[in-house]
């Protein structure tokens, strides 16, 4: 467990190296955040019935923009992909840890540092422009829900992020498998509009996915748009999906090291 | 020519290698630009219309926007390899060569597997054609021509642009991808949705709405004059501040060393 922890560690101070490549992304998210609550206010003008009210949205989005680099699925491990690529994995493997134990550890941390220095500008920003676009700070039970449910997406993100490095023992270049993950994850878990705005059959099968655990389930909570018993039964559905993805990418992991073949280093 | 054509070529071949990844690569694609034409259905399941345009203009946009996005990337969009090259040093190897520098860094990253994104667009603009209303005459379909070719070349331009910053930062600036990535992804909506602030940003600052938003409007319009199929054109005036940024970064640019 100690030295999961010093790892965690390790790749936290790394993350949080680059300051000015961080202040650029910044600018962009708060960018990003402002056109797309531009166009949803452009929707609202056009209708009513929707299952998320307009400053809902706007919060869901402002979150969703301060989180991103947390809720993301593909694009955070260069080294472990590098790993595989030149052939230094087999150092990983002769250490006395678990692979799978080192790789999650090492997603986790890879998410949480870059988010931890890009989360708060990005919030303050939003909270600081005017009223509908502005991001509403709902009260404290709400908070402390959706901070449980973030920590669980973020164990969903880091099992599925796993499942995703393994399926690189398979294939030479994983730029289509990412290209791939990136596409459907990011549909799937309200990354392009969130899921409220599916059509409500979509919806119901949708939200059972696991990749709904990832950043849907956290947002909506803190938007307000999932409540009292259904937001419970949300986070329920996370616990569900970090244990089968957990256990799945566990023994996935043990059968392919069998045949894993290191042909560099 | 000669020897950009042997370059292109062996690049393909290359890229050909690997079938299936590359396979995977162009059915990546194509996942990509059809979920977002799901996200467009979706909302249009439960409105009429956005800002005063319909589902069918919308896709008509979408459509354009995507397919433009998808032939400028494909050519430029290896320019974003342009800052690694500059901070390793490889740039300078390309220096001594008596060859056209731009087309020397692009046509090695040349991406083939735009070609999902492209058969997608294809595929919506098919749709979107009969769909949207409009009556086809000549200067109608000259003007959605120009609309997608004037796109690409702003597109790749939008690409070297931000490549050129390099000259002067050493790294990427990631910021400038609202306006590549951006487009794409805002763009599937015309920008006068937006806002006028923004529309106004998007005309005079980076002519973005010069191919998307007023082209539409003339398609749209049945008694509109035919010399306004030539709107999309005014965007090409974009390559003279993204020529004088590259040429101007050429002149000061001191090598990173290897």
């Amino acid at each position: 467990m100690k030295s999961y922890l010093s790892l965690f560690r390790i790749r936290m101070i790394n993350g949080l190296q680059y300051r000015a490549v961080a202040i650029g992304s910044i600018l962009t998210r708060f960018c990003w955040g402002i056109m797309e609550i531009l166009a949803f206010f452009a929707i609202h003008e056009s209708g009513e019935n929707f299952a998320m009210t307009f400053s809902q949205t706007a919060s869901y989005i402002w979150m969703q923009q301060a989180f991103i680099l947390m809720y993301n699925v593909i694009d955070n491990d260069q080294e472990i992909e590098a790993s595989i690529n030149n052939g230094s994995i087999a150092y990983q493997l002769a250490l006395p840890m678990n692979l799978y134990g080192n790789w999650f550890t090492q997603c986790l941390a890879n998410r949480l540092s870059p988010t931890m220095l890009n989360c708060l500008p990005v919030l303050i920003l939003a909270m600081l422009i005017p009223a509908p676009y502005r991001l509403r700070l709902p009260d404290l039970n709400t908070v402390i829900l959706f901070l449980v449910s973030t920590v669980l997406a973020l164990d969903v993100v880091g099992a599925i992020a796993v499942l995703m490095h393994i399926t690189m023992f398979y294939t030479i270049s994983q730029r289509g498998m990412k290209i791939i993950g990136r596409a459907v994850v990011g549909f799937f878990a309200g990354g392009l509009i969130p899921l409220p705005y599916f059509p409500e059959i979509f919806q119901k099968v949708v939200s059972l996915l696991p990749f709904a655990s990832t950043q849907s389930t956290p947002l909506l909570i803190y938007s307000g748009s999932l409540t009292g018993k259904d937001a419970v039964s949300a986070m329920g559905l996370q616990v569900f999906w970090i244990a089968v993805l957990i256990t799945f990418g566990y023994y996935a992991m043990n059968h392919t090291l069998k045949r894993v073949v290191v042909q560099g280093g | 020519m000669k020897f950009y054509i042997r370059l292109f070529g062996l690049n393909l071949k290359s890229q050909m290698r690997y079938k299936f990844s590359l396979f995977l690569s162009c059915l990546g694609q194509f996942i990509t630009a059809f979920t977002s034409f799901f996200s467009i259905k979706f909302i249009f399941m439960q409105i009429d219309a956005v800002g005063g345009f319909t589902y069918e203009q919308v896709l008509l946009c979408f459509s354009v926007m995507t397919l433009s996005f998808s032939i400028g990337e494909a050519v430029g969009g290896g320019l974003a390899n342009f800052p690694r090259m500059v901070n390793i040093g490889e740039f300078d190897r390309i220096l001594t060569r008596p060859r056209n520098l731009i087309l020397q860094v692009m046509i090695p990253y040349f991406d083939f597997t735009r070609i999902g994104l492209l058969v997608q667009g294809a595929i919506v603009l098919g749709l979107a054609i009969p769909l949207s209303g409009i009556t086809w005459k000549a200067d109608k379909i000259a003007g959605l021509v120009l609309m997608i070719i004037c796109g690409a070349i702003l597109f790749f331009c939008l690409f070297m642009f931000q490549a050129s910053f390099a000259f002067f930062t050493m790294n990427s600036l990631d910021f400038l991808n609202i306006f590549t990535y951006g487009a794409r992804q805002f763009g599937r909506y015309p920008f006068s949705v937006y806002g006028k602030k923004i529309l106004y940003l998007l005309t005079f600052c980076i002519p973005l709405a010069l191919i998307q938003y007023y082209p539409l409007q003339f398609l749209m319009d049945e008694t509109a004059h035919p010399a306004r199929m030539f709107l999309p054109c005014f965007s090409l005036l974009f390559i003279l501040p993204c020529r004088a940024l590259f040429e101007l970064g050429i002149r000061k640019y001191k090598s990173a060393g290897s």
